[in-house]
């Protein structure tokens, strides 16, 4: 193992690169181009086998993923923001396909008005599209999540596409020091794939075919089958790959949680910032514990459920936003606890959109906001923002 | 006659004298099994597809609309690395899925150079949905959103010239061809097979329901096309428009009328009185269409 200090984009990369993909189209978009470009420096420099696919569009990067998938080809490609968007449409046929694609994303905002920074938006958007989605806190995961990421999606018992997540900027431009595996270790971690199914002209089979009234429940019901079951086989990866490489992931991953009152809910890069608020207020003496979800799809509601169910409020932060609801985690909580006569106090905050920065105080604000609420006992306000800038309203 | 299984055959539900079928038999049994096929949303997938079962005896993937040609970039590329590259890959679309939504995708891969052979099934309108207009309606033509009326002529814009679009990619082989003249299509497939890199064929497929002619007449309307003119069988190397090869020339061309009175998409040119301007006008860019590729012998 080596020690580097990189950017998050090049973390991906290598990750991918470690991954030993055969192809990868991919398009460029801010903050996810550097992606592409090392990747395009690895095989230019001959440290790469692989065919990188210079598409056009985002559109044509995930219709040349599904075409490559299909034939067995182990693929990636990267993407952000408005190009995820534009590939949506086929990122539901990767899945219903059940083709194992990765995608690296640089989590930025949505237009309009146009915003390159940091934001859940994207990727959000498109949790129903039967991706697995992971979300990184720091470059290391990001590179150890994109080895991962591989593995499940290309599991006999899944195949399905999935992404990982990186913050724009924060992360995707940020130098951290990372741990390299060893490329003779994910070899043994990550084998060639090798599908069961695939274009091939000794044994014909139609892919992507009609789907009538008759038989689309049955291909969805697979598929959803599929993707829960995944939730079983990332922990096995997860433990595999902890043995492995050392590390340890975790679908949510609680902090100073057993005896909290306030928990607040994260994804992405601001749980860092969470976990150092959480110490602060810990040395004040309040009650409050922080946890972040590595995993978003399959979605880890039975985990947090355990984890928060003797918390008095659970305060989720999104990073997204549902307009005429609030953020989308807050949602899946809250329907977590709909059948239980007892649960905790749920609130939303809706908290750096489009790259607003994330502080300490605004933790502090929160967990003030959350006693409060504790004290009325009801929530008056489920879904508040974060630093609005009353001026420019 | 090869010996050989057909590629494309049991059970596709097409409309009787659907020129799409015709054309797809042709092309896939001259490619042979070593062949990998993509095809579009269109009439197409919709009546070879239908799960549990499918007409086609190569392996087929069928992903969206608009991108036959970036899912087959895909293939293309994955083949080659996987060590099949001597395996066709053959994609599919609509005029629909070509001329219009389907550009961009199509473009990209004849620009980047994949060894794809594309071929658009050219039944001039979107058939699938119900007969919308299509960048590649001829004019004058009637469809559902370009419909004939008291202030309407039907389609009021050209065809659309695709494959010389496509021909100005610079790309190594290009051709013109319809199921009116199998053996030239044949011939057209197999060049585009022998040739390396990326090729367009633009093969016109009647369509009884959306031109409205009895389902009989395919062949007929096919060679019509071709013997009046409005379809020109040509081929060409690359993108110098002095080389082409014109595989069709035309002794005797007959007037268009004999065309368009065929078929009920242009019957408001004939009744309740004929429209002769819009019958001139069709004439005229026919003939110098032909003038221009030298088809007249
Ligand atoms: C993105 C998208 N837009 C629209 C459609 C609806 N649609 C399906 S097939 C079709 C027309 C197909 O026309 P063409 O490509 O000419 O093929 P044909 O059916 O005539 O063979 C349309 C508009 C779609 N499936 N996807
Ligand atoms: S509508 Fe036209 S193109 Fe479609 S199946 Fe019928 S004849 Fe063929």
């Amino acid at each position: 193992m080596v020690k580097i200090t990189i950017r998050g984009n090049m973390a991906t990369a290598l990750g991918a690169k470690l991954s030993r993909p055969d192809v990868v189209p991919a398009y460029p978009i801010t903050p996810s181009t550097l992606f592409p470009e090392k990747i395009s420096e690895y095989i230019a420099d001959g440290e790469m086998d692989a065919e990188m696919i210079r598409v056009e569009s985002e559109h044509s990067a995930m219709s040349a993923c599904i075409g490559a998938s299909a034939c067995g080809a182990r693929v990636c490609t990267a993407s952000a923001s408005q190009g995820i968007s534009l590939m949506s449409e086929m990122m539901f046929i990767a899945a219903g396909m059940r083709l194992p694609v990765v995608m690296a994303v640089g989590n930025r905002a949505l237009a309009a008005p146009i915003n390159i920074w940091c934001d859940h938006q994207d990727t959000i958007s498109q949790r129903d599209t039967g991706w697995l989605q992971f979300y990184a806190e720091k470059n290391q995961e990001g590179l150890d999540l994109m080895i991962i990421a591989f593995k499940v999606c290309e599991d006999k018992r899944v195949l399905l596409p999935g992404m990982v997540g990186i913050d724009a900027f924060v992360l995707t431009h940020t130098l951290e020091a990372v741990d390299v595996p060893d490329q003779k270790l994910v070899d043994e971690f990550l084998p060639k794939y090798k599908p069961e199914l695939y274009l091939d002209p000794s044994k014909p089979m139609t892919f992507g075919s009609f789907g009538t009234p008759e038989f689309y429940q049955e291909f969805k019901y697979a598929q959803v089958k599929a993707i829960e079951k995944a939730s079983e086989v990332i922990d096995e990866v997860f433990a595999e790959f902890k043995k492995k490489f050392g590390r340890e992931y975790k679908k949510i991953v609680p902090y100073k949680c057993e005896d909290a009152d306030v928990i607040i809910l994260t994804m992405g890069s601001m749980s860092g910032t969470a976990r150092a608020a959480v110490n602060k207020m810990r040395e004040k003496g309040k009650k409050v514990g922080c946890c972040k979800l590595t995993v978003y799809r399959p979605f880890p509601g039975k985990e947090i459920v355990d984890l928060t169910k003797n918390a008095k409020v659970i305060a989720v932060l999104d990073r997204d936003i549902s307009p005429g609801f609030g953020g989308a985690l807050y949602g899946e909580v809250a329907a977590q606890f709909i059948n239980t006569s007892e649960h905790p106090l749920i609130t939303d905050y809706i908290i750096g959109l489009g790259g607003r920065d994330v502080l300490i105080e605004d933790f502090e604000e929160i967990y003030d906001k959350s006693i409060e609420t504790v004290k009325k006992g009801r929530v008056e306000k489920p879904v508040e923002w974060i630093h609005l800038n009353q001026e420019v309203l | 006659m090869k010996e050989e299984k057909e590629l494309f055959s049991v059970g596709h539900r097409a409309c009787a004298g659907c020129g799409e079928p015709i054309a797809v038999r042709a092309i896939l049994n001259e490619a042979g099994p070593n062949t990998v096929a993509i095809v579009c949303t269109g009439c197409l997938e919709v009546v070879s597809t239908g799960w549990p079962e499918t007409a086609w005896e190569v392996p087929l993937i069928h992903a969206a609309f608009e991108n036959s040609a970036s899912v087959a970039s895909g293939i293309e590329v994955a083949l080659r690395k996987l060590g099949k590259k001597d395996t066709n890959v053959i994609a599919f679309g609509g005029d629909g899925g070509t001329f219009d939504i389907g550009f961009q995708a199509l473009s990209g891969m004849l620009e980047r150079g994949h060894n794809v052979k594309y071929v658009c099934l050219d039944n001039e309108a979107y058939m699938n949905t119900g007969i919308q207009r299509c960048s590649s309606t001829p004019y004058g033509a009637s469809t559902t959103t370009s419909p004939a009326g008291k202030y309407s002529i039907g389609e009021d814009r050209p065809k659309k010239p695709l494959a010389a679009i496509c021909a100005s990619h610079d790309i190594p082989y290009t051709a013109t061809a319809t199921i009116a003249y199998p053996e030239d299509l044949k011939k057209k497939v197999k060049t585009a097979l022998e040739t390396k890199g990326p090729c367009f064929l633009h093969v016109l497929v009647p369509c009884p329901t959306g031109w409205r002619f009895s389902s009989e007449k395919t062949v007929e309307l096919a060679k019509l096309a071709v013997g009046t003119g409005v379809f020109v069988l040509w081929e060409l190397r690359g993108s110098n428009f002095n080389n082409i090869n014109i595989t069709k020339k035309l002794k005797g061309r007959k007037p268009v009328t004999e065309y368009l009175k065929t078929q009920g998409r242009f019957r408001h040119l004939f009744r309740p009185e004929i429209k002769q301007d819009v019958i001139d006008k069709i004439q005229k860019d026919i003939d110098e269409k032909c003038k221009r590729f030298g088809v007249d012998l």
